[in-house]
């Protein structure tokens, strides 16, 4: 089967406003006589399910959560990014769309993401409209900050909570339409498969997870916006209950799964403090605007202050690597996030780390603090030499800006950052992969469409700093609310799906003794055994750096985890009940698939490119090798009854608009 | 689609329970200031509870008031407590109450009983008999009784003390009180909190003064 | 650290339930609450019991989701967190812990300690939005500015995580902080001012009808919010309500 990726023809500034311009309606009073079916609520699915029932659809929508508020997308801190170009420092559509494509390191497909930065002014009046507390300026204008990889402020934000006041406010638009009937809120329920009839995607098969019933859904498409699979890896900043199990029972029924190896590892997270450690918290880049990052360069400095003898504070300007700023003397510490993980690795890799592990830099205020604190003073008529008055009124202005950031790593930490530096390690974070989608965002199930961080689309290998709650929204709200009326058209007159088809009872039969296996299996371990076990194969062989030997020897491994984990496993309880193991563990079977897959891919791409690392293809200094010749294109895997079997489909590249360079933020 | 008000809306009726409430303290004042002129001088204090007690807005118009002030505000609080408690149908098997809430703001219901019973006690000295004198024996007014009375009442130490103790559980229900009212009412600025610091005053200084009066009358006679 | 957790046990909403008490060891004081309970529920699967149901997702503080009622304080001793970052360096060697849900009539049990919350999403689909398109196709963020000062009180107000530790917290099980800090929100917007009458009416008619207390304005919510949302929406509540209810 070849990819068709149906990019409309034309200009690329002019594709998405002329394609929609030709693309079929469905008149209002036939959209009630259509069903949706939105998998997850998060930033993509709550706006996607919002705006269709807006429209007329009858939505139903799911999530595993309580509340579809709860979706993970609520922990995105830093910003979303827009190209308002408010500041007036040059900003642009085409300056959004390049700084993206670049970000990507010139792996995401340039008619998506032309598209998304068109529709990004869009979200932030449509936010702004729904009441979305974003930041002001004293004037009563909205405010921008910077984020890595970029020369302009377009980010857009709410304090360190700029997820949470996004997903409010497509949770609120969500409200509207489920107080108005519009849309029927299925809380606490999993999406265990999808159901196709006739070569289209026509249901789904659901758990309560109270009740433990399994329930079938049907409708005339089906929109996953479950997220990504970083928790393939157990330790991650994903929530405890992210999973990849809707994305993964899409792919085995026939979606084209795309890149699984771009996993993006963000700098700048708390690091591991133990085993106990159930998941990772991210520190938001944005405080990479005012910390600087550094190691001793002092080998023993660096054993001193594992060892406890010597604190950060002791060591002199001098004594001081401030790695980024040393080797990108342009972009600093502001350089994207694949870039900052790898120097850091490169630093504690090298026996500079600073915690007890070895695998943490610092993270530094001082200067910010100092700095801030003149200014304040200069600007008040007071002392500026007073060292004591700069650091109380720098700390506030500080405290002002990361306050609840800095609260959170004290609490965690139990170390105040305003005086001591913090300490930071990458974790992973996002998955620029996930399944391939076309122009349209439909998978290659008619009918099944995805959105958000559950489709590849949009990042290529590594995603840049607030944008991914742009692409969440730009989808739900502007782009699958389009193209999905182009889907159903045709319809319209086909009039409710009935749940009793074979093809549902024989889902439901599916899924039902995959449970009835865990249940009776009786095994000696629990689910979060092996999947510790599978996170640690997956951060060792298939993390922030990847070679041809650990990638098959990951893919062995998990193959063989996976067995044991189907001969071993212990479920406790019974299916018909609220039963969190038995959710973990069809999870986990799903991860212990995937993570084979992921490996098997980055293996096959012999080169580097973004957030996928291969020791084999770098330059002198340690930056990616990128080959362009043989890998500029979309890896997309059909699956064919195991991961080892995946069939590998091309969909090649074309640059028309950016020229490809080697990315260099020096 | 708008739901329409509705009396008996969670709100309304804490609005109603504070309006009482602030209704009530206005009375206090009242009544402490009355009272305290007891300490003061005789001649003043038998002047001012005749013209109390027979002036005809105070009696038949004021007094009804008052009196159903008094019944909502404690069949109201009675009313609220019940629902309170029936959103919680099971208990804690440990409550810290004290680690975020004041004793007095968890305790209004123990503070307002304890009045209630003091009303009783109240009624009994004073009320009644003022009644049963005034409207039922229809004796002749006589401008010269009152003191004489007040002062009969605080012989015995039991009820003196049953007194002082009534008015420092008053001082509890004040201490709540009167901050909670102006937030029900919906008062948060910088005059709510300048009132909030004189009702912590208040609370303090009309107990007090209850007091004194009580423990003067007492040992002065 | 060694502990004795005593911990609400109930099978599903029609169990009756009771306190079990759990010894538990090898706690170290850089674990979070809920990874001392990972810890337990680990040791109890391996010995063929049922593991404790808690709920929990983000692990950061942010998503609501995690909700126990600890030693008698919603989310445990430590203030400005959630159960996910209380961290057990608050407790000593050899203390028993009460672990229990978070109790109201508005919210039941549906499993040991988890709850059904869904009341605060019934109360909000009853009015906690502006009545706008998702089209996009709106006026220009910029076009009306809004006071810095308003700005980040909405944004204050904005921040609870709807977790409702302010229900579990108040004797009286009110919702009152939740519901004033969704009304306050969009109440000092602008954009919200327009169905400010409707919206408050709305949402505390569905409060009521959701079976929560009143408030007594003893202030324990805002001291045990994680989010540190304040008293101040409550009275601003109780003020749109009252001058809602003389207009309409």
């Amino acid at each position: 089967m070849a990819l068709d990726s149906k990019i409309p023809n034309g200009p690329i500034a002019d594709k998405w406003t002329n394609y929609k311009d030709h693309i079929n309606l469905v008149n209002p009073a036939n959209k009630r006589n259509l069903d949706i079916i939105v998998v997850g609520t998060g930033l993509a699915g709550g706006s996607a399910a919002a705006t269709l029932a807006e429209l007329g659809y009858n939505v139903k929508a799911f999530c595993f959560q309580d509340s579809p508020r709860r979706a993970h997308s609520i922990a995105a801190q830093g910003g979303i990014n827009a190209a308002k170009n408010y500041k007036g420092d040059g900003d642009s559509v085409y300056r959004l769309f390049y700084d993206t494509v670049k970000g990507g390191d010139y792996r995401a497909r340039e008619a998506n993401v032309h598209r998304l930065a068109e529709v990004s002014a869009n979200i932030i009046d449509q936010c702004v409209a729904q009441g979305v507390p974003l930041a002001r300026e004293y004037g009563g204008l909205l405010d921008n900050r910077s984020f890595g990889g970029t020369l302009v402020s377009r980010t857009f934000y709410a304090q360190g909570q700029t997820g949470q006041q996004l997903l409010l406010g497509a949770y609120s638009a969500m409200n509207r339409q489920i107080g108005r009937g519009k849309i029927k809120m299925y809380n606490r329920h999993e999406m265990l498969d999808i159901v196709i009839v006739n070569g289209k995607a026509r249901g789904i098969i659901a758990r309560d997870l109270i009740t433990g019933k399994i329930e079938r859904h049907s409708a005339h498409a089906v929109v996953i916006g479950s997220g990504g699979y970083g928790n393939v890896f157990f330790l991650s900043t994903n929530a405890m209950g992210s999973n990849a199990t809707a994305a993964w029972k899409i792919h085995k029924k026939g979606a084209f799964f795309a890149n699984p190896c771009y996993t993006q590892i963000h700098p700048t997270c708390i690091p591991v403090s133990g085993d106990h450690q159930s998941k990772l918290t991210l520190m938001s880049e944005s405080l990479r605007n005012d910390g600087r990052i550094w190691v001793p360069k002092n080998l023993e400095d660096a054993k001193a202050i594992r060892e406890g003898k010597k604190k950060a504070i002791d060591l002199s300007e001098e004594e001081r690597d401030y790695f980024l700023e040393r080797r990108y003397p342009a972009f600093g510490n502001l350089v994207p996030r694949d870039v900052a993980s790898r120097a850091a690795k490169e630093r504690c890799d090298a026996g500079f780390g600073v915690n007890k592990t070895g695998e943490a830099v610092y993270l530094d205020f001082a200067a910010a603090i100092e700095r801030y604190g003149k200014e304040a003073a200069h600007v008040k008529g007071l002392n500026e030499n007073d060292k004591a008055l700069v650091t109380k009124l720098g700390t506030d202005i500080v405290k002002s800006k990361y306050g609840n950031l800095f609260q959170m790593y004290l609490k965690i930490v139990d170390e105040d950052p305003y005086v001591t530096p913090m300490m930071i390690y990458p974790a992973v974070h996002y998955t620029m992969g996930g399944t391939w989608v076309d122009y349209n965002l439909m998978t290659t199930i008619p009918g099944c469409f995805s959105i958000g961080e559950s489709n590849f689309s949009d990042h290529g290998a590594n995603r840049l700093g607030a944008s991914a709650l742009m692409q969440g929204l730009a989808d739900g709200y502007f782009v699958l609310p389009y193209t999905i009326g182009d889907y159903l058209a045709p319809d319209i007159k086909m009039g409710p799906i009935s749940t009793d088809l074979p093809e549902f009872v024989e889902a439901e039969k599916a899924v039902v003794d995959q449970i009835d296996k865990f249940i009776n299996n009786n095994g000696k371990h629990s689910v979060d055994y092996f999947h510790k076990k599978l996170g640690k194969i997956m951060w060792n062989k298939v993390g922030m750096a990847r070679n041809a030997k650990g990638l098959t020897e990951a893919i062995e491994e998990i193959a063989a985890l996976r067995e044991e984990f189907y001969k071993d496993v212990k479920v406790p309880g019974s299916a018909f009940e609220f039963n969190q193991e038995l959710e973990k563990a069809t999870r986990v079977a799903d991860f212990l698939e995937l993570g084979e897959l992921f490996a098997k891919d980055a293996l096959h791409r012999n080169e580097s490119c973004g957030g996928h690392f291969r020791e084999e293809y770098q330059t002198e200094e340690g930056e990616a090798l990128r080959d362009d010749d043989n890998f500029a294109y979309v890896a997309a895997w059909e699956y064919k009854g195991k991961p080892s079997d995946a069939v590998l489909h091309k969909e090649p590249l074309n640059y028309e608009n950016i020229k490809l360079v080697q990315r260099s933020y020096k | 689609m708008a739901q329409s008000a509705q009396l008996n809306a969670s709100i309304l009726k804490k609005v109603a329970m504070a309006l009482s409430g602030i209704f009530l303290i206005t009375f206090l004042a009242l009544h402490v200031t009355l009272n305290f002129i007891s300490v003061l001088s005789e001649d003043v204090f038998n002047e001012a509870s005749h013209f109390m007690g027979y002036n005809p807005l105070i009696q038949y118009v004021m007094q009804p008031v008052l009196a159903f002030g008094v019944i909502f505000h404690f069949v109201m609080g009675f009313v609220l407590t019940a629902q309170n408690s029936a959103a919680r149908p099971i208990a804690y098997a440990k409550y810290n109450g004290a680690a975020n809430a004041s004793w007095s703001s968890r305790n209004m219901i123990i503070s307002g009983l304890v009045i209630l019973a003091f009303l009783g006690l109240h009624f009994y000295d004073f009320w009644f008999p003022e009644v049963s004198y005034k409207y039922i024996a229809g004796t002749a007014p006589d401008a010269t009784r009152y003191y004489g009375e007040l002062v009969h009442k605080f012989h015995s130490p039991v009820r003196t003390g049953l007194y002082c103790v009534s008015f420092i559980l008053l001082g509890f229900h004040l201490w709540h009180g009167f901050a909670s009212s102006l937030q029900s009412v919906g008062m948060h600025n910088k005059y709510s909190r300048f009132l909030s610091k004189v009702g912590l005053w208040f609370a303090v200084v009309v107990p007090a003064a209850f007091v004194i009066i009580a423990l003067f009358h007492h040992f002065n006679n | 650290m060694k502990l004795t957790l005593k911990i609400w046990r109930q099978k599903n909403a029609q169990d009756k339930g009771g306190i079990v008490e759990y010894p538990i060891d090898g706690i170290e004081p850089d674990m979070s609450f809920l990874e001392m309970l990972d810890v337990l529920n680990e040791g109890l699967i391996n010995k063929g019991e049922e593991p404790v149901a808690f709920d929990h997702d983000c692990r950061e503080g942010i998503c609501g989701m995690c909700s126990l009622f600890i030693n008698g304080e919603a989310h445990g001793p430590d203030r400005g967190v959630t159960t996910c970052q209380l961290h057990m360096r608050m407790f000593k060697d050899g203390d028993t812990i009460f672990i229990e849900p978070f109790r109201a009539k508005a919210f039941p049990v549906i499993k040991d300690l988890v709850v059904d919350r869904s009341s605060f999403d019934r109360i909000q689909h009853a009015g906690g939005f502006i009545s706008v398109n998702t089209s996009g196709n709106t006026i220009d963020a910029n076009t009306i500015p809004i006071n810095k000062d308003d700005a980040d009180k909405s944004f204050d107000a904005a921040a609870c995580i709807g977790c409702g530790a302010c229900v579990a917290t108040c004797k009286n099980s009110s919702a009152m902080l939740f519901v004033s800090a969704k009304v306050s929100q969009y109440a000092l917007l602008p954009q919200g001012k327009v169905e400010a009458v409707d919206r408050v009416l709305n949402m505390v008619h569905q409060m009521d009808l959701e079976g929560f207390g009143n408030c007594t304005n003893t202030g324990a919510c805002e001291i045990e919010c994680p989010k540190g949302i304040s008293l101040e929406n409550i009275a601003r509540m109780n003020r749109e309500y009252l001058a809602a209810s003389l207009k309409g």
